[in-house]
């Protein structure tokens, strides 16, 4: 993807998907002539049209990106926290700053600059690889140069190539910032786990890799529960930035669908009606946040049922 | 071309003051620093005034959401719900799409939008609803028995809440706080990215560091300038923010002060 012309990635990305053929069958018989329609009728055709069915199916790729970040960031952030409280110099080291990049720079930094330079590394690291003998350098002036072979993907990849790329390219990004953050959670809920405990465990004779596995992580989940929930609300909250990252998802598809449309380009015109896309992702957000809610609070009772906590203690007082 | 020369032709540039194109090639160090710290006069604008009126409304949010009556508390829920259950950057967009709408019927709507009042609504109307969640959490957690003295006191109404409730809720509230004025800040970025324009190229420090990237195609240049602009407004922040909290506290022994702890876990 990171060729040699400076391009904008938004562009670059958005542009190669304006050829999907949008000739599918109708789902309502009345709709071969819109012109003919009015009221609801025209309405249930509008939004049956191809590109809505695009439209409807995006919101499939942000619940997929979900689906796919959480527990890939879930797995960073156990390896983050747990780097931090290793005894090895190095590798203590490096959990920490993990961690400590979430504080002090605007997210969206992170995103827009991780994009490009993981496609930047990868291609780097493929062009080491598959061509030792170049000599020329990589960064000419304003240019990112490697050899042909090494680029991701190959300029001759079909469509859906460089769509599945630009995808996954995406999910790192998120899972890579997501992840610092939950390892920030699990570093906290880690320390919450009573040091009695951990001292117990040394003094049965268990060596520090069975007193982590066996005593501190079982441990830690109930402390780490709150932070990871409200991350999962936080992340839902951040699936418009793959709009950012160049991804055809509900923004991208909102801003297409609702801008003005002419009678020489569509069958169905009609004015800029980009607030009401909008307003229909604001509910589509607000209500997927408010399922969430209910699911989370109904899972954290349940954990904390019998627990020697305060909120076990307060579930014990409400039933007596 | 010396850096001088630069400082003079960009350093206001993303208010409109110096030279009118930014520059195309040949891109130097000192360009990009000047460029996004000239940008972030327009992070610490948005931020600022944000900030400082919304704390009004949060208070007046928080004092909704705890009372009694529904009339008031109904309301108040649901904008707290609204601004914070939904992704500031959809908000951003609708809110931008809105007020183009509107101009269409009244052209007073015509400043809002551009970026410098319509997102500023926007940004407003949020910390708002996250900072009145915040003072909502301190209200509840105001020691009875302050409540009580104050009650003793003969005081009550207004000056029940000015002179005893407000302080412990802003006591209590403070570290929390200074969390939310920090990611309000933070973002401030999505401005530019979102729907409003930035108009004759005046943008704000990642709309700059964004530029660069894509016209140096490296982005390991600009990100971190803009990086490094970034904490040290943070650390500006905490200055300030400690300096309050310390006059907040300034009655209490020194064992039981709030201790300031920065908790970053927010995208909104």
């Amino acid at each position: 993807m990171a060729g040699g012309t400076p391009a904008c990635p938004h562009a670059a990305l958005g542009g190669q998907f304006a050829q999907i053929d949008f000739t599918r069958p109708l789902i309502f018989s009345y709709c071969t002539d819109p012109e003919t329609l009015a009221g609801f009728s025209w309405l249930s055709c509008y939004l049956t049209t191809g590109k809505h069915m695009a439209f409807y199916s995006s919101f499939g790729t942000v619940l997929l990106l979900l689906a796919i970040t959480a527990p890939v960031a879930l797995g960073f952030g156990f390896a983050g926290a747990a780097a931090a409280r290793s005894h090895v110099f190095p590798l203590n080291w490096m959990g920490r700053i993990y961690i400590a990049i979430v504080r002090g720079v605007p997210d969206i930094a992170f995103f827009l600059f991780f994009v490009i330079a993981l496609d930047q590394g990868f291609e780097w690291l493929r062009h080491k690889v598959k061509c030792p003998d170049w000599d020329q350098p990589i960064r000419q002036g304003s240019d990112f140069v490697v050899c042909d072979i090494a680029k991701l993907p190959l300029g001759n990849a079909a469509q859906w190539v460089h769509e599945t790329y630009g995808f996954l390219l995406a999910v790192l990004t998120f899972a890579i910032v997501f992840g610092a953050f939950a390892a920030n959670v699990m570093y906290g809920a880690m320390r919450a786990v009573p040091h009695a405990q951990l001292e117990t465990a040394a003094a049965y004779g268990m060596s520090p890799r069975q007193t982590f596995w066996r005593i501190l992580v079982p441990q830690m989940w109930v402390y780490a529960l709150p932070g990871l929930s409200n991350l999962w609300m936080v992340l839902i909250k951040a699936t418009p930035l793959l709009f950012l990252l160049g991804v055809e998802d509900i923004v991208y598809w909102a801003r297409e669908l609702g801008g003005t449309k002419t009678a020489r380009f569509t069958d169905y015109p009609h004015g800029d009606w980009r607030m009401w896309y909008f307003l229909a992702l604001l509910v589509f957000y607000l209500g997927f946040t408010k399922l969430s809610e209910v699911v989370l609070g109904r899972l954290m009772s349940r954990l904390t049922h019998g627990q020697a906590t305060a909120g076990g203690e307060a579930q014990r007082k409400a039933a007596a | 071309m010396s850096c001088w020369d630069t400082i003079a032709d960009y350093a206001l540039r993303s208010v409109g003051v110096g030279e009118r194109l930014l520059p195309r090639s040949d891109f130097t160090i000192c360009q990009q620093v000047v460029l996004i710290g000239s940008g972030m006069i327009w992070n610490v604008y948005f931020g600022v005034l944000a900030l400082v009126s919304g704390f009004f409304l949060a208070t007046a949010l928080a004092m909704g959401k705890f009372s009694a009556s529904p009339l008031l508390r109904k309301p108040a829920e649901w904008f707290i719900f609204l601004f914070r259950g939904s992704p500031l950057f959809i908000q951003f967009f609708f809110a931008y799409f809105l007020f183009l709408s509107l101009k269409q019927v009244a052209p007073v709507f015509t400043p809002f939008t551009s970026a410098w009042l319509g997102a500023l609504v926007v940004l407003f109307l949020n910390t708002a609803a996250y900072s009145a969640e915040i003072f909502y959490g301190a209200l509840l957690s105001v020691p009875k028995g302050e409540t009580e003295a104050a009650d003793a006191y003969g005081l009550s109404g207004w000056s029940r809440f000015r002179r005893v409730i407000w302080p412990t809720m802003l006591r209590l509230a403070w570290p929390a706080y200074t969390n939310e004025a920090i990611f309000l800040f933070h973002a401030t970025t999505l401005v530019y990215l979102s729907g409003f324009p930035a108009f004759q190229q005046r943008g704000d420090a990642l709309y700059y560091a964004s530029y660069f990237a894509d016209k140096t195609f490296n982005p390991f240049v600009p990100y971190p300038i803009l990086a490094g602009y970034f904490i040290l407004l943070t650390l500006v922040l905490i200055a300030v923010f400690g300096l309050i909290n310390r006059r907040l506290n300034r009655h209490l022994p020194v064992a039981r002060r709030a201790r300031m702890r920065i908790r970053p876990n927010l995208i909104r």
